[in-house]
């Protein structure tokens, strides 16, 4: 019939614009890149300085900014949404209080990003720098350390859900199994669940740190906007989400915006190949 | 043998005592976030709030007249171009299978992974550069893209779940591919994918990163979608790092209006998921 061939082209003409979108997104980050890029090469990876006024642009600051905020992030929040995983996943038969923790946690994954990073200023900003005064370091309150634990709270949802969603994959007779040769619920727990969903798990956290690479607004907020190298844990810098926050709308010279996008571009792929790797590994656990 | 079974329950409880007081320990961020928000946003809240335009920086008074019309000006351009396009695409996900919807799904989970902040590059690149100005067109355009792989997800899933059974019995009574599609499978899926839209709309109302250097923001207010606007959480972010006390008072306020916003699209989307699962 003359409507469904329609039909069916027309579905086909919108995938491949979709997939077209996909690379023309990527190639105008290239391009726009591409001033960059020539004038720095390789050097703009390693390079240790980012100093608009002279021209000179390197990425280190904000690749080692983002890297500690992520992985103090990961550290921070993965014993948490572990537990709920577990509790949700495997412990909880129902009733009153796993649904409020299954309330809480898709309401902090519904939260805005800005909403924490304004929280975060007025209340935990205030809090760090008040145990930086006590313990004798430069209480600036903003910083890495506060970064890090803004990101942790925003994503402990992401990875507790995932990480549920794998251990409800387990199968029932497995566990049982277990418990009726006498294990207790720690020895399942450690000896039947978690290596039967250690990959799928695995993917969860990957899929929380790519969250937390690229989370700009809070991080902009909290983090302290400082482009050399961060020389503590407490000490503000910078992530490659928040410089261009920061600096996008205020670069003059074309090397600066080149240079911005540049990071964008490098956030792009980092994140693209996180996704797609955690992404293949669920998929892989849920056709097993 | 020696018995440990003392030990081994023991172990067990300690275990389990861990568990609840870490997974419940989450409760506390929560409470406290939304506590500040409450009791700080209950405050600013007022009829001058909804009603007024932003005063100049300094000055007390005024409200986010602008920001609540940029804000759902942004949405609507969003939910335009990506609840369409996402749609066929999600019927196309759900209906095709082989190397090419392989591809096609790796690039919409790709999509999903891109941070906010270069959506906004690339909506920079796209609109703003080309038609010369910020301007809600490209804020609403970088929405758009983010929240396409909610709808395309959303719509998939949804009409993965609907039994063949169904999409059979209206091609024995030789109905068209075109009718089954739309008188029989899409109504049958319609209270999830709207449940998705819903959920979409959510995610988008609060996004800001890819807005800083496409909808901009403007003190006034504007409905020209050739013009920059402002959004709520653009002046949560503004006003939030303004030396003013009065300007954070109105960011509470409009976070209080953000966050409840938020959670009715997030209760709306989930009930109407319930009514279709029973």
């Amino acid at each position: 019939m003359k409507g469904d061939r329609l039909f069916r082209i027309v579905l086909w003409i919108v995938a491949g614009l979709f997939s077209a979108m996909m690379v023309f997104m990527l190639a105008s980050l290239l391009k726009e890149s591409l001033p960059s890029i020539k004038a720095f090469g390789m050097h703009f990876l390693y390079g240790k300085e980012w100093n608009p006024v002279v021209d000179k642009f390197g990425l280190l600051p904000f690749l080692v900014g983002t890297l500690i905020t992520s992985v103090l992030a990961l550290i921070i929040s993965v014993p948490f949404a572990m537990s709920i995983a577990l509790f949700l996943g495997m412990f909880s038969k129902g009733g009153f209080w796993p649904k409020i923790l299954g309330y809480g946690t898709d309401l902090l994954a519904g939260i805005p990003s800005v909403i924490y990073g304004f929280w975060a200023l007025f209340f935990l900003v205030p809090i760090v720098r008040n145990f930086e005064m006590k313990a004798g370091i430069v209480p600036y309150g903003v910083g890495i350390f506060t970064a890090s634990v803004v990101l942790a709270i925003m994503i402990i949802p992401y990875i507790s859900s995932i990480s549920k969603e794998v251990i409800k994959l387990v199968p029932r007779d497995l566990i049982e199994a277990g418990l009726a040769l006498g294990a207790t619920d720690l020895e399942v727990a450690k000896d039947v669940v978690l290596p039967y969903c250690r990959s799928g798990i695995v993917a969860g956290i990957l899929l929380g740190f790519g969250r937390a690479l690229g989370e700009t607004m809070a991080v902009t907020m909290v983090i302290g906007n400082s482009n050399s190298l961060p020389k503590s844990l407490f000490a503000p810098a910078n992530t490659m989400a928040s410089v261009i926050a920061n600096e996008f709308t205020e670069a003059t010279t074309t090397l600066h915006l080149s240079s911005l996008i540049q990071i964008g571009l490098w956030l792009f792929i980092l994140n693209a190949i996180v996704n797609v790797i955690g992404m293949l590994i669920i998929k892989k656990m849920e056709v097993k | 043998m020696r018995d440990n079974t003392g030990i081994r329950l023991l172990k067990d409880r300690v275990f389990k005592s861990i568990i609840i007081i870490f997974s419940f320990a989450v409760i506390i961020p929560l409470g406290l976030i939304l506590f500040g928000i409450v009791k700080n946003g209950i405050s600013a809240i007022n009829w001058d709030l909804f009603t007024k335009l932003p005063t100049p920086p300094g000055e007390a008074g005024g409200g986010i007249l602008n920001s609540i019309v940029g804000s759902l000006i942004l949405i609507l351009i969003a939910v335009l171009l990506s609840v369409p396009f996402g749609i066929m695409l999600g019927i196309f996900l759900s209906e095709n299978k082989g190397r090419f919807a392989d591809v096609l799904g790796i690039l919409v989970n790709t999509l999903q992974g891109v941070p906010s902040i270069v959506i906004g590059i690339v909506a920079y690149l796209w609109v703003v550069k080309p038609l010369g100005g910020f301007s809600a067109l490209s804020g609403g355009i970088a929405l758009g893209i983010m929240m396409l792989p909610i709808v395309i997800k959303s719509t998939e899933e949804t009409l993965k779940l609907i039994p063949f059974s169904l999409k059979e019995a209206a091609l024995g009574l030789g109905a068209s591919y075109v009718r089954t599609m739309f008188k029989v499978v899409l109504p049958a899926g319609f209270s999830g994918i709207l449940s998705g839209i819903l959920l979409g709309i959510a995610r988008i109302a609060g996004e800001t990163a890819p807005l800083l250097f496409t909808a901009f923001g403007n003190p006034y207010l504007n409905l020209n979608i050739f013009k920059p606007v402002d959004s709520l959480p653009l002046v949560i972010f503004n006003y939030s790092m303004s030396p003013y006390d009065d300007w954070h008072r109105i960011a509470w306020g409009a976070s209080f209006v953000l966050v409840v916003m938020v959670l009715v699209l997030n209760i709306i989307a989930r009930l109407r998921i319930w009514r279709n699962m029973s």
